[in-house]
């Protein structure tokens, strides 16, 4: 979330439950939520969000395939064309032993590919400093918050009661 | 939590945990200063570390003639400590990876440690086939990049250029899969630090915040890399092995090596994670978190990956004498009843014996009895490696080159540092990052922790009136 200058009111809730209901509460009330914070993955909260699924997969497939690529054609290139070597009475082009390495290769490469997309496009990295709306966020609290130019502070705040969060502020982040 | 979970699951987080009680206990021993018994640790830990580093340094001074090798036993400690310490390895990889595709939540007790430990190992273990080389300074030559030497590529048809891939990806891997873990929890870490300690936090954190957004993908990464370091994990011993089984050595020269291997890796890794998880929950009261029950499950583990290893062990003997094949014959004659007859029998009573006992249920969940076991596996899968490589080596097939082989100092006091390595790494780690996973633990309380489920629960009726 790294678009400075947005105001967002926010509430907190004590427990994943009441979060998951007062989310369900804001999609009934058409309120428009900007995010959800908690300090574990809450499960059956994607859904609610309405977050598509995640594609860091087919990212990660993509990655793997040019691992694979690259190891089984470099090795064939290697011993067949720039430094063709009998190795134990072999053909140049033993595909059988170059499995394992082109195995490895595609694991290699898919990890590090899809752990560096996931903090590319999450905006996280070394160094970065986000925003943070409320410190115990990362320890017991769940927070909703919602954008002050999409959703009006006195719903926001009416609805925050009415859905037992235990503490409302506003901040810019 | 709307997630059923069985009448009979016993609880996985004891003491009636708060949210902010598990940030508490998890978080704390990183913001204390260190306790009398860590500080003695580490003094030891680095003390030994200095031997190894001495050791190390020695060796490449003088060259491998500092060593005890000779011409027909050219593989010693080195390749034994080599396959012992990235065998420990394994266990972390399977506890964060395969337990994770099994959704076995006794899991999240145990794996950042695990995984701690896994890097830790491999970094012990990928020292001894760098030392071995003799010119550690010509290192760069096991990589295949365009150099001026023609360009001269290694051999690809080689296990030991395998095993390079292999173990190079299983290290960059355990570390993503690890950092990854911890990011949410060193952003923990970050919101309770001031100053300077916020400071170095929040640059470890990343600027994590904790959006849902994040989370989905978090959740989708780790998922992906579970499932790709289960096969990997598989393939790195299994390539280890290859290094013994593709060659010509009756007694290597085996097509069972890669399950055997594989299983005694796990094995061996789950008894040193078990050494090292009994001494941390104690001393930093972490029983509420690492319980019986996770020791029990751990130790349902060892019975079945040792039983794997035993029946290994026996089906080897029955195919040498049923091959009729007398060179392969006399290797295991040679291995039981030869001159180092001691190890094989360490080897039997430490690994296929021992771990019998715990098909007695209370045995299993005896504290003392498993810790001892812990040790005992320990050796005896060291005495396994011993067996395939030294003693093997040391009877060929020709009876005027046979040998004889004991360690000099300097392998004794390389083997002693990567100890030192070893525990100054994990202790560092214990004073830096909290030893169990915080998010994951938190995320498991409404499924694991006491007051939801077992005998003791006491959000047991509402929580059925809320549906």
């Amino acid at each position: 979330m790294a678009n400075h200058g947005t105001e967002v009111i926010y509430g907190l809730y004590n427990d994943e439950e009441d979060l998951l209901r007062a989310v369900k509460q804001a999609k009934a009330d058409h309120l428009d939520i900007y995010d959800v914070y908690s300090p574990f993955p809450v499960h059956g909260l994607d859904p609610l969000l309405e977050l598509e699924e995640s594609r860091l997969h087919v990212a990660g497939f993509i990655y793997g395939a040019i691992g694979t690529c690259t190891a089984f054609l470099g090795m064939t290139w290697i011993f067949t064309k720039d430094w063709p070597n009998i190795f134990g009475g072999k053909p140049y082009w033993s595909v059988p032993a170059f499995i394992p390495i082109t195995f490895e290769l595609t694991v290699l490469f898919a990890a590090i590919g899809m752990t560096v997309t996931f903090y590319i496009i999450n905006g996280l990295g070394p160094g970065v400093v986000n925003q943070h709306l409320d410190e115990r966020i990362t320890d017991d609290k769940f927070c909703i918050a919602f954008d002050t130019s999409a959703v009006d502070n006195k719903a926001a705040e009416s609805f925050f009661k009415h859905t037992g969060a235990s503490e409302v502020n506003s901040k810019t982040i | 939590m709307s997630a059923v979970v069985s009448p009979i699951r016993k609880p996985l987080i004891t003491g009636q945990k708060t949210y902010h009680q598990i940030t508490e206990d998890l978080i704390s021993p990183t913001e204390k200063t260190p306790t009398r018994a860590w500080t003695i640790g580490f003094v030891i830990s680095v003390a030994l570390l200095s031997v190894g580093v001495f050791c190390i340094l020695w060796t490449i001074w003088m060259g491998i003639g500092s060593w005890n090798l000779n011409r027909t036993i050219n593989w010693g400690w080195d390749i034994t400590n080599f396959v012992w310490w990235i065998g420990i390895g394994h266990a972390g990889t399977l506890i964060s990876a395969i337990l994770l595709l099994f959704r076995q939540k006794w899991r999240t007790g145990v794996n950042r440690a695990a995984e701690a430990m896994t890097i830790f190992a491999v970094m012990c273990a990928g020292l001894f086939p760098l030392i071995h080389m003799g010119r550690i300074w010509l290192g760069m030559f096991i990589l295949p990049y365009p150099n001026t030497r023609g360009p001269l590529w290694p051999n690809f048809n080689s296990p030991l250029l395998w095993d390079v891939f292999a173990i190079s990806t299983y290290l960059t891997v355990s570390l993503l899969f690890w950092y990854t873990g911890l990011v949410p929890d060193f952003a923990t870490i970050r919101d309770r630090a001031k100053g300077l300690r916020r400071k170095i936090y929040n640059f470890l954190s990343f600027g994590w915040t904790g959006s849902a957004k994040h989370w989905q993908r978090w959740e989708s990464l780790s998922l992906v890399l579970a499932g790709l370091s289960t096969p990997l994990v598989l393939s790195v011993h299994t390539i280890v092995s290859f290094d013994f089984a593709t060659s010509v050595i009756p007694g290597w020269h085996t097509t069972i090596f890669p399950p055997y291997f594989v299983a005694g890796a796990i094995f061996s890794g789950f008894a040193m994670v078990l050494t090292l998880m009994i001494i941390t929950r104690k001393l930093l009261k972490l029983e509420d978190y690492i319980t019986v029950e996770h020791i029990e499950s751990m130790n349902k583990v060892i019975l079945l990956t040792g039983t794997i290893v035993g029946i290994a062990y026996l089906t080897e003997l029955f195919i040498a004498w049923y091959s009729g094949y007398v060179y392969e014959q006399f290797a295991f004659f040679n291995r039981a009843l030869g001159p180092y007859w001691w190890s094989y029998f360490g080897m039997m009573f430490c690994n296929v014996i021992s771990p019998q006992l715990f098909w007695k249920k209370s045995w299993r969940r005896n504290i003392t009895l498993t810790f001892l076991m812990s040790i005992f596996i320990n050796i005896g899968m060291w005495f396994e490696r011993f067996v395939i490589i030294a003693t093997t080596l040391a009877r060929d097939y020709l009876p005027s080159s046979w040998s004889l082989y004991s360690p000099s100092w300097v392998e004794i006091g390389i083997y002693l540092g990567t100890f030192g390595l070893f525990f100054t790494a994990y202790l560092i780690f214990t004073r830096v990052a909290p030893v169990v996973a915080v998010a994951e633990v938190k995320s498991i309380l409404k499924t694991g922790g006491d007051q939801y489920i077992g005998e003791n629960a006491k959000h047991h009726h509402e929580h059925h009136a809320a549906h």
